[in-house]
């Protein structure tokens, strides 16, 4: 079949209707007996635009949907498919962008990306399609775009198929386009948007574009045909390619997974395990969900290529109770997998045994700490225990274990397949490759982003997110979560690696990145996410218990503007004591985003100390929704 | 109901069939204690003291120790659920977006507390941890079902609809 129709079905899809659109997509396609195949994907990341849906039709350019309903959908099957038109105000534009005129112009999408000023989309739009009727050119469709992918570059027009994209286009050069793209194809340099695209997809390599319920999808691929390859070039092989590639894992820590899986290799235990820590603990973070919901055999391929490296016989996914269909689709790859042979003994000749199960993760963000998740999967109380020993030495049933990230096993057989030097050219020195961040806050359009390290913070939330919502100024990013800190407006120009983050004292952490425009409070936010650490410390060692205690009370205090300078001497000194004593990653990164605030935003907290009970009050109006923001005090330079 | 104490033969012997059933899914499998529990409270929305008890017998583990685990983890429930289940997400990116103005007008509205049921059992209400939705945060759950981009003037349709489904 020629015509296919993919639909966005993850977690995020389906919350914004996409069985909907499928029902109206399935019925259309009944009712006027459209030759077209309906497929359910994962998720391409754009969370902005969900339900997303990607059509293919024969003679057409491939075209992707967003914020599709029953109507929208019903005019995919009817105008799309049936008479070749695009629907009105859904399309979002490719993110390639074309340099020649390869093909006859047969769309022009617009749209005006201005932040101010009034929206000239439609008058563009018109202008345009009397124009081509000025110069007699009949077969050309101009379409809104929803989404142009570019961001605040005035009227953006890209034209289809060739995906020549226009920026800053004025009334004046609509003649120009018209006579030289579309009846010349020609592109008009001055106008033309040549910036590469800044997102790399390695790890998203088949998210949305697969089905993840179907391993002849994956396959086709060059699914497994990484694991193939790593059964030729043998475990030292493998890691030779690991420590070529640079790649570190993304779990948070950043330890360097060849040494990891060497480390583990080394040990002598006769029976040893892998796990893969999806327990994605992160409020706010998701893209750990996202990859195992839309590409789970990436993971599972990635579990067997580390499991052969190191010579386990047992892998184990750990994931979050919180979410059920990426469960169901990882339980469903294993399921199919084994069908194959592909897990199980002997795979593909190799002399290679090994199964993968599923363990649930019960809501405690300490399991994502190594030694608690092993007493988790255990069946214990997740608390954990002093390292060493390491679990590569005494891990899961006291084997020898290795523990990565979803991101980082989805990162391998991608690795293996294009080699771990062609990996490596992507990012920094010291941080190699991409990461997959999930932004999100106050950011125009929250998605999920893949960049290579040494890409700036500021491109990724203007250049790709499209900036602050309703074009707000920015005040800050947090990275790293509940472990991590947040990065200043004026910092924003930071490549991102870790190195770079953690001088600024933020971490990379697993990707989370949260956008926080002028009013949002800083001393709210880092209460949030000390009370965050304190609900979920287990309460194992004084230093974590205690001291996060006494700070979430001192910071009660000074947000009812009860505090003192004393105080925020206090906090730091807390601050320092839990980070040194506490046993676990819980309690020694719990104070990160109380030093991080205190570096860059001191005179939030001395504004309430300042400003007393009145302030306080004030404030928490402002916080409920109650009361209009003033403008808050400007961040201390350093 | 299962809360009380007071259970006839005939419900402990139902209650005894599904402990058994469920330990012998997980027969073999070292540390299944936590997924013994997931299935317990999947069939029941919570884990009853009466099932707790019954495990223990089963698999020869104290209550004690089975209690520790499900205090512990916030995903295991200890009292029935409500006929309707609404979860708020309070994760960061829901937090910034508003969320604690949808718990506050779903608390109103129902006039029920964080992690409690309405008189008439028809509701629960839960502060959840994010859900994966971050993207179209505030989001929240209504009996499994997630709704993303919520605004406080939503809720009373959401609870509307939910009553009449
Ligand atoms: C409190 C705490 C929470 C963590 N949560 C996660 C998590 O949700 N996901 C994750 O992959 N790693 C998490 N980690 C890091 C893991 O312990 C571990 O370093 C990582 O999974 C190793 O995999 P990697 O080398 O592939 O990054 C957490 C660490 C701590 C201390
Ligand atoms: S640091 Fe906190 S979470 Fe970690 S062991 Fe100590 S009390 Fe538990
Ligand atoms: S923070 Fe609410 S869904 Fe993630």
């Amino acid at each position: 079949m020629k015509n296919w129709i993919r639909v966005g079905c993850d977690t995020g899809g389906i919350a914004a209707g996409a069985d909907k659109v499928i029902s109206a997509l399935e019925a259309e396609k009944a009712s006027q007996k459209l030759d077209v195949k309906i497929v359910r994907v994962g998720s391409l990341g754009l969370s902005f635009a969900d339900p997303l849906v990607e059509v293919g039709a024969e003679g057409m350019p491939t075209v992707l949907y967003g914020n599709v309903n029953e109507v929208s959908a019903k005019a995919i099957a009817t105008d799309h498919l049936g008479k070749k038109k695009l629907v009105e105000d859904c399309v979002v534009a490719s993110r390639k962008r074309g340099t020649a005129i390869a093909q006859k112009v047969a769309y022009i999408l617009v749209k005006d990306t201005a932040s101010s000023g009034g929206d000239k989309t439609e008058y563009i739009q018109t202008s345009i399609v009397d124009e081509l009727k000025r110069q007699g050119v009949e077969g050309v469709q101009v379409v809104r775009m929803l989404d142009a992918g570019i961001y605040d570059r005035g009227i953006v027009v890209q034209v289809l198929p060739s995906e020549v994209t226009y920026v800053d286009v004025k009334a004046s050069d609509i003649a120009r386009i018209v006579t030289e793209t579309v009846k010349g194809a020609k592109v008009v340099k001055e106008i033309l948007f040549s910036e590469a695209d800044k997102q790399i997809r390695v790890v998203l390599r088949n998210c949305g574009i697969i089905d993840p319920e179907n391993i002849d999808d994956y396959i086709a691929q060059k699914g497994y045909e990484a694991l193939k390859k790593c059964f030729a070039i043998k475990p030292e092989g493998v890691i030779e390619e690991m420590k070529t590639s640079g790649l570190r894992g993304r779990g948070g820590a950043g330890f360097p997974t060849w040494l990891k899986w060497k480390l583990t290799r080394e040990v002598q235990n006769p029976e040893k395990f892998v796990i893969c820590n999806a327990d994605e603990g992160d409020p706010g973070a998701f893209m750990d969900r996202s990859v195992l919901e839309s590409d789970p055999h990436s993971v599972l391929e990635g579990m067997l290529i580390a499991a052969y490296t190191m010579g386990a016989s047992m892998g184990y996914f750990y994931i979050r109770a919180e979410y059920p269909c990426a469960i169901a689709r990882v339980e469903k790859a294993i399921a199919q997998a084994r069908e194959r042979g592909l897990l199980g003994d002997n795979i593909m000749g190799s002399g290679f045994s090994f199964n993968a199960k599923v363990r649930l993760g019960a809501g405690a963000f300490v399991c994502g700490e190594e030694t608690a998740l092993i007493a988790s999967i255990e069946g214990k109380r997740g608390s954990p225990t002093p390292r060493p020993p390491f679990p590569s030495v005494k891990g899961l049933f006291g084997k020898s274990t290795a523990i990565n990230n979803v991101e980082t096993l989805a990162s391998v057989p991608a690795i293996i397949n294009m080699g771990g030097a062609e990996y490596s050219k992507h990012g920094t020195d010291k941080s190699k490759g991409t990461k997959v961040f999930a932004v999100t806050g106050k950011v125009k359009n929250a998605q999920l982003v893949e960049v290579p390290m040494g890409t700036t913070l500021h491109d990724v939330i203007y250049k790709i997110c499209g900036g602050v919502q309703d074009a707000k100024p920015i005040k800050a990013v947090q990275t790293g979560g509940p472990s991590g800190g947040v990065i200043p407006e004026q910092h924003l120009d930071t490549p991102i690696s870790y190195e770079n983050l953690q001088q600024l004292g933020s971490i990379m952490g697993s990707g989370g990145m949260l956008v926080m425009d002028k009013n949002d409070c800083m001393v709210d936010v880092t209460k949030f996410y000390l009370k965050f650490c304190v609900d979920e410390s287990c309460g194992k060692c004084a230093p974590c218990r205690v001291g996060g205690f006494q700070l979430l009370q001192l910071l009660e205090k000074i947000s009812k503007g009860r505090g003192s300078l004393e105080d925020i001497e206090m906090i730091r000194k807390i601050c320092v004591a839990m980070q040194k004593a506490s046993l676990c990653g819980l309690g020694q990164t719990a104070p990160n985003p109380v030093l991080s605030t205190l570096r860059y935003f001191e005179s939030e907290y001395k504004a309430y100390i300042d400003g007393g009970a009145v302030y306080a009050r004030k404030m928490a109006k402002i916080l409920a929704g109650e009361a209009p923001s003033p403008a808050a005090p400007a961040a201390t330079n350093k | 109901m299962s809360q009380s104490s007071t259970i006839t033969p005939n419900e402990k012997s139902d209650i005894r069939k599904e402990v058994a059933q469920h330990v012998s899914n997980w027969k073999g499998e070292e540390g299944n204690l936590i997924m013994i529990l997931h299935a317990i409270q999947n069939q029941h929305g919570y884990v009853p003291r009466e099932v707790a008890m019954e495990l223990s017998r089963e698999v020869g583990v104290t209550l004690g120790r089975i209690y520790e685990v499900l205090t512990f983890y916030h995903y295991f429930k200890l009292v029935p659920p409500g006929k309707h289940n609404i979860s708020v997400c309070l994760g960061t990116a829901c937090y910034l977006k508003g969320a604690p103005a949808l718990i506050n007008e779903v608390k109103s509205q129902l006039k029920v507390e964080e992690g409690g049921t309405t008189e008439d059992h028809e509701f629960h209400l839960d502060v959840v941890r994010c859900i994966g939705c971050c993207g179209m945060a505030p989001a929240m759950t209504v009996d499994g079902r997630t709704c993303g981009k919520v605004k406080p003037e939503d809720i009373s349709k959401i609870i509307a609809e939910t009553k009449s489904a």
